[in-house]
């Protein structure tokens, strides 16, 4: 049984804030809640199936529903694989669309580690209690960024990538960003000033790095019939893949990523290949998190990466694969640290052709939106969706 | 320019019944590593469980102590320091720090050997590498 076709994302909903002081993590659901409500033109009675993650405040869903006063409800999933989580959800409430467990599915997210002030990337950090790998690594001071720096060093060493190929990315990001009047980091860089910005962890820079904000956003999943009696395009569900890689058991290899699973299953699914999306987007907590996906999504041969992304390859008007026309989490903004939800919801406005007139894709009816939750450089989960309008 | 690692704090090695005998190891001045008895394969990190086969015929073996470096990263933060992945000379990559050298001087493929560095509380030491 595939899930193609069987869901589509009617409401999408990204919260303007970037630094959200005065405010609740709960409150930020609220908002992105009926924000992607309104969008899609249904009320909160309407939904029968909440997605959220460990990210938002209380057990699962259950304090997040009697917040929201969700109370319909038939269908919950808490699946965390980090940042990726909000990709697999879409996928996850077509599965539960197909198999009649709900009709109108509500995803989810909302955080502000910039009002909380939190080191993300620079502080060692565990994911719970009782982590098996905790006392194997956090005393080693593993952090975010060092988890996604020592990939790019070992390939730039296997496939001779270039800090100056890394930063094309942030320059993409960047020139998007400028047309995004809600992106933190809205000023056009160079080549040049990624390269000359603080080393963070050799050898990513500041500006290889995804910005720290508050924020969040939501998703309105539905059957086709319901989609259809609604008013805005029709974005279908055509694909979806998931998977998770780790360190294999002490023989790890740090220059791919779980997207070599989840890209092929997504792309098997909805029956098209890399060549047939006109936009992408990739998850960017770092310039080499997104080499690394176009790498393994297929996008370019392994090792290519480099070359595929220098000279504006991923700038909108100017290359061949589009990418994070919102300007990313490198240039607008990483809510709640996951970056997943912001992927999908701009691969969404690209497919309404609703993205701003600068970086909108001409005609655009395929896209692909692929986000990396956990560490790159030592166990995280990757998910894949394809998009189509009809 | 030189950067010279310096011994920075390190927090805690919280333990637990399973991996306590890796850590008993690591008090003797030992690095254990995981070898499943299914099929004498080795694996890391050390668990109670075989990732091969998921059965609990395993055993810890003592590694040799060296190895060379895989990758690595050099954190700039106020106090810098190396985190890295090892390749130990049985063939498993392992999770850890650099330490006792100029931190702007280490190279990918870099012979490394084994040395072990206290922790805060009353926890283990942490096995780390040097340069050879």
């Amino acid at each position: 049984m595939s899930t193609n076709g069987k869901g589509y994302i009617v409401g999408a909903f990204e919260h303007p804030t970037r630094k959200a002081d005065n405010t609740s993590v709960a409150q930020l659901h609220a908002e992105v809640a009926y924000g992607a409500l309104q969008d899609a033109g249904l009320s909160k009675d309407d939904v029968d199936g909440f997605f959220c993650t460990g990210a938002a405040p209380g057990l699962g869903p259950l304090n997040m529903a009697d917040y929201l006063g969700l109370t319909k409800l038939k269908h919950l999933d808490s699946t965390d694989m980090g940042g990726c989580s909000y990709v697999m959800h879409v996928g996850h409430a077509a599965e539960a669309i197909a198999l009649g467990k709900c009709n109108i599915a509500l995803i989810t997210l909302a955080g502000r580690p910039r009002a909380e002030a939190m080191a993300t990337g620079t502080a060692p950090r565990s994911w719970g209690v009782n982590v098996p790998d905790d006392p194997f690594e956090i005393v080693y001071g593993r952090t975010v960024a060092n988890a996604y720096a020592m990939c790019a060093m070992r390939h730039m060493h296997e496939y001779g990538t270039t800090s100056e190929q890394l930063a094309w990315i942030k320059v993409a990001a960047s020139h998007h960003a400028q047309h995004n009047p809600h992106a933190m980091l809205p000023k056009v860089v160079s080549v040049e000033d990624v390269v000359n910005s603080p080393m963070v962890s050799d050898p990513l820079h500041r500006l290889d790095c995804c910005v720290i904000s508050d924020g969040g956003g939501a998703l309105i999943v539905t059957r086709p019939e319901i989609a259809k009696s609604l008013k805005r395009p029709l974005v279908k569900v055509k694909g979806h893949g998931e998977a998770t890689k780790n360190q294999n058991a002490g023989y790890t290899d740090v220059t791919y990523s779980g997207a070599v699973w989840s890209g092929p299953r997504a792309f098997e699914e909805a029956g098209v290949t890399p060549k047939d999306i006109q936009y992408a987007s990739i998850y960017d907590s770092f310039t080499i998190t997104v080499l690394i996906q176009l790498e393994d999504l297929g996008f370019c041969k392994k090792g290519e990466g480099g070359k595929f992304v220098a000279d504006g390859n991923l700038i909108s008007g100017v290359g061949k694969l589009p990418f994070n026309t919102d300007g990313g989490g490198l240039c607008n903004n990483h809510p709640a640290n996951r970056g997943g939800m912001t992927k999908v919801i701009e691969a969404v406005r690209q497919l309404r052709h609703e993205a701003h007139l600068k970086v909108q894709v001409p005609g655009c009816t395929l896209a692909l939106a692929h986000g990396t939750g956990g560490l790159l450089g030592t166990r995280h989960g990757s998910a894949t969706v394809i998009l189509e309008r009809e | 320019m030189a950067t010279m690692a310096f011994n920075r704090a390190l927090s805690e090695i919280k333990t637990d019944p399973t991996n306590q005998p890796f850590f008993d190891g690591a008090r003797a001045g030992k690095l254990l590593i995981g070898k499943c008895n299914d099929t004498g394969r080795l694996f890391w990190y050390p668990r109670g469980c075989s990732p091969f086969t998921l059965s609990n015929n395993v055993e810890l073996v003592e590694a040799k102590g060296t190895g060379s470096i895989y990758t690595f990263t050099v954190m700039r933060t106020k106090e810098p320091y190396c985190v890295a992945y090892v390749e130990l000379d049985e063939g498993i990559r392992v999770f850890t720090n650099i330490v006792d050298c100029d931190l702007d001087s280490l190279k990918i493929g870099q012979k490394v050997k084994l040395v072990f560095k206290p922790t805060q509380g009353d926890g283990p030491p942490a096995f780390m590498f040097t340069p050879v």
